[in-house]
């Protein structure tokens, strides 16, 4: 029993990261209706730059910064080129346009700081830290507790701020949102800014537990089944996926999985996803839109 | 016999109730369409007048009541099964294959009568050259009805609107329906476009003997064209009768122009 | 429709080019490093653009199900050798169609972008199926397979030329197929399922049904083309040949050589296979050979993904739609005097 909590709980945990970058996806297709399939690269592009920074001796701080700066050209630059001229398309275009754009991503970051895995130091050890009897990770414990800052800032942010209101706005009614003067290209900015930045802690944490390489763009595909859980365009929800398919994945692979062999965690999010489809075909959180025919 | 037959309602609904999570598009709606006739449905906007058609046609799923069409009754229809019984519609918002053309519209329209299996269509063999030359013929008739030959193998989202709307009449028209359902089909169009589209209804209705149940804004046409006229307001019957009966009645009034007006 | 006569022409001087020409041209490079594999790739493309192109049902597993038929093909030729080598390509096929139909199933309550899903989790689970049993592999260690050498017939197709009559004739032949089949009620209906299946299925039509059979035929396709693509172009093979990746590369191609459109498939497969080569050669002309193999593949990433974005913007249409609009105003430039 208790192991099972356990690794219940480690599930948990490990589902946190999901989340995180499940949240990056939800900012945007909350903004825009845009599953940005170039999260992933996102997620690669800022932790290997900051990598590299890092490993050509720049200070911790400053490699943070400068990072940061750049997933803000990164943003910039993906609105004006890309996403401006696809306004009026139906969703699979675009998501085919941020497929193209991950590729853009994923080989400009291998072209200028190559393909090896990088290793990455935060500080945090992944020791075991032993809380009400059960063995947890300190590492997960921390990316658990940095996913909580997180949604409290980022829920500050929407309700506080202007931009944050204006967001809303355009989530829930682009054309009402547009009509008061709420101009879209500078909220995509912002969306794509934010999301890049939250791809960047994503990638920070990602990275300092399983390297800073390529098959972190690998780790959009995880998200997918988190979104379709929680829905595209609800945080909480993000939060719930992501908890639901670590501790699912988690569960079989160590229940299920000697049977069968390893690497079930591969494929069977991706069941759980379609089978709650055909159950809630908008998802458990997500809005079932009222199609007017 | 026919006497009998053409006294029975083709489409008749009863205590039809539909909601969309909390709102309540329609209430306790009944009543019959008689065959060959033009029935209209009018009403303020929200009245839930396409929510009807879109019931009728097996789009929606009402909660409560059913539908009986041509001596059949159904509460779960689906649009397909609507299809099978000869039903067709046009939508609000032109719902034609913006990737095909003109001719490919009209020919798809006629679907269930297609002669020929895939098998056969994929390896160019058997009753694959027949059907398709039977389906092309019976859509060049249609064309011909609705004078639309001259734009046949355009693509039909190149063409202006009036013409899509045309193209949609005429993929329901080629499978030869009992009951046409038309959904605003004179929307955004100038009054000589109207008077068009009002003598296509009304050629369709006398010529083909199709039943027709439209929904239209302008009264001017409705009186015109119908028969029968059931207005809805709030989801509700508040008019069904004749074109003259309806606009006299105070109810109806009171829909369109609210208490103090009606009281006056 | 527009006359049968140019196409007719123009399906004929290909043929000719085809089968009088090219085998006499060719040397070894071109026909085993180009051009087997651009009418393989093609018929992948072809697959996919039947299911993504026309029917409008995006699917990321092509690579499943292009795997699937090359593991089916090779089970059925390694296990039962008796069957004729075409029976265990045309095994493979049926194979990959049945796991098709399983995931287009979903597609009766699942709507637009959720359905990428679907094929996702057909792609993973067909990956790790592959590499996690080997009596996929005939018990291989390392998870490799080598195929029976290619007779058909008593005639040995081991050689490069052979490789080409067999890839080209089996491509040629699904090609027919696939242009009968998109000219016809079944093509109406699987546009008409892609642009509006509300009012597809108002008229009459069966939704579910069609896009069943678009995913069931997609996959048979993409699995004769795995079959071919183990078989003729690799020789031998293992899980890693059917990744994510791949599914990628062939929904790319279809991107870029034009969706819904049969030609290109092709346009698009050749664009694929000749862009990485070209780039080689301008690299080594204006480099002078100092760039590498690693750095050249992540360039050809960014030209990649450049290119889809611009095709999305510009031509969604892609390369067979500016070929077509070339084509027009070359007919109509001379008459323009007047």
């Amino acid at each position: 029993m208790g192991y099972l909590l356990e690794t219940l709980v480690g599930g948990l945990l490990a589902g946190i990261m999901y989340s995180m970058v499940a949240i990056g996806f939800v900012l945007i297709y909350k903004a825009s209706g845009v599953f940005n399939f170039a999260q992933g690269a996102m997620v690669l592009f800022s932790a290997l730059t900051f990598v590299s920074l890092i490993e050509r001796n720049v200070s911790f701080g400053c490699a943070l910064i400068i990072t940061a700066a750049v997933m803000v050209v990164v943003a910039v630059l993906a609105e004006r080129l890309v996403l401006r001229f696809l306004v009026n398309r139906p969703p699979v275009t675009l998501f085919m346009a941020t497929l193209g754009l991950s590729y853009v991503l994923e080989g400009t970051a291998q072209a200028l700081w190559g393909a090896d895995v990088h290793g990455l130091d935060l500080g945090i050890d992944d020791v075991p830290v032993s809380i009400l009897g059960l063995r947890l990770s300190r590492f997960d414990l921390f990316a658990s507790a940095t996913a909580a800052v997180l949604v409290v800032l980022l829920s500050l942010f929407a309700n506080r701020t202007r931009i944050g209101r204006s967001l809303r706005a355009v989530a829930d009614d682009p054309l009402a949102a547009l009509s008061l003067g709420v101009r879209l290209p500078k909220i995509w900015r912002w969306v794509w800014t934010l999301a890049g930045l939250v791809g960047f802690i994503a990638g920070l944490l990602w990275g300092s537990r399983s390297g800073v390489q390529f098959s972190l763009t690998l780790v959009v595909l995880k998200a997918m089944p988190v979104l379709i859980i929680g829905g595209f365009d609800s945080i909480e929800g993000a939060i719930v996926g992501g908890l639901i398919v670590g501790a699912s994945e988690k569960l079989a692979e160590v229940y299920v999985g000697p049977i069968v062999g390893g690497g079930i965690e591969n494929w069977f999010p991706y069941f759980l996803a379609v089978g709650l489809l055909l159950v809630r075909p908008a998802g458990l959180f997500g809005d079932r839109a009222v199609v007017r025919v | 016999m026919s006497g009998i037959a053409s006294r029975e309602p083709l489409l008749r609904l009863s205590d039809i109730s539909l909601s969309f999570k909390a709102i309540r598009a329609l209430a306790g709606v009944g009543f019959a369409v008689r065959r060959h006739e033009v029935c209209a449905i009018i009403g303020p906007n929200g009245a839930g007048k396409s929510s009807l058609l879109n019931i009728v046609s097996g789009v929606y799923r009402p909660q409560a009541g059913e539908v009986s069409f041509d001596g059949r009754t159904e509460r779960q229809l689906t649009p397909h099964q609507a299809a099978k019984w000869g039903i067709a519609r046009t939508f609000q918002n032109i719902a034609v294959f913006g990737g095909m053309s003109v001719l490919d519209n009209v020919i798809a329209g006629g679907n269930l009568a297609f002669g020929s299996t895939w098998i056969e269509q994929a390896f160019r063999i058997g009753r694959a050259a027949r059907a398709e030359r039977e389906a092309r013929e019976r859509a060049e008739r249609v064309l011909a009805f609705l004078r639309l030959q001259r734009c046949r193998h355009q693509p039909v989202s190149s063409l202006p609107y009036g013409l899509q709307k045309r193209v949609e009449l005429g993929r329901a028209l080629v499978a030869n329906p009992k009951l046409l359902l038309l959904d605003e089909p004179m929307a955004g169009m100038n009054a000589a476009e109207k008077r068009e589209m009002s003598e296509h209804i009304l050629d369709v209705n006398r010529d083909l003997g199709t039943t027709v149940l439209l929904i239209e804004h302008d009264i001017r046409v409705v009186m015109d064209i119908s028969d029968h006229v059931v207005v809805l307001d709030y989801g509700r019957v508040v008019g069904d009768g004749t074109p003259a009966d309806v606009q006299n009645s105070p109810d109806v009034i009171r829909a369109y122009l609210g208490t103090k007006r009606a009281a006056a | 429709m527009s006359s049968r006569w140019p196409a007719a022409i123009k399906a004929s001087l290909l043929i000719i080019f085809a089968v009088a020409i090219v085998p006499w041209a060719a040397d070894e490079y071109w026909l085993s490093a180009i051009l087997v594999p651009f009418l393989i790739l093609s018929l992948a493309g072809l697959g996919l653009n039947l299911l993504t192109g026309f029917a409008g049902q995006l699917s990321v597993g092509t690579a499943a199900f292009m795997a699937t038929g090359a593991y089916t093909a090779y089970n059925v030729a390694s296990r039962l050798p008796g069957v004729p080598l075409l029976v265990a390509f045309a095994a493979g096929g049926l194979a990959a169609a049945l796991l098709g139909v399983f995931a287009g199933l979903p597609s009766w309550r699942i709507k637009g972008f959720y359905l990428v899903v679907c094929t996702l989790a057909v792609q993973f689970f067909v990956e790790w199926l592959f590499t996690a049993f080997r009596w996929f592999s005939n018990d291989n260690s390392s998870g490799q397979v080598e195929v029976p050498p290619l007779r058909i017939a008593g005639h040995d197709f081991n050689d490069p030329i052979g490789h080409y009559w067999l890839v080209l004739a089996i491509v040629a032949v699904l090609t027919w197929v696939a242009r009968n089949i998109v000219h016809s009620e079944l093509g109406r209906r699987f546009l008409a399922v892609r642009d509006m299946d509300t009012a597809a299925a108002v008229i009459g039509i069966p939704v579910l049904r069609t896009k069943l059979l678009a995913f069931g035929i997609s996959s048979f396709y993409c699995g004769v083309a795995g079959a071919l693509w183990g078989f003729v172009y690799l020789g031998s093979f293992d899980p890693r040949a059917w990744e994510l990746g791949r599914s990628f590369q062939v929904l790319f191609i279809i991107i870029i050589g034009g969706m819904g459109s049969i030609a290109g498939s092709f346009v698009g497969a050749a664009f694929m296979l000749l862009l990485p080569i070209a780039m080689s050669h301008l690299a080594s002309a204006w480099l002078s050979g100092a760039v590498d193999q690693g750095t050249l593949s992540n360039y050809q990433k960014i030209v990649f993904g450049v290119l889809i974005i611009f095709f999305l913007i510009k031509e969604p249409l892609g390369l067979a739609s500016i070929g077509r609009a070339l084509q027009r105003r070359v007919r109509i430039w001379p008459l323009r005097q007047w």
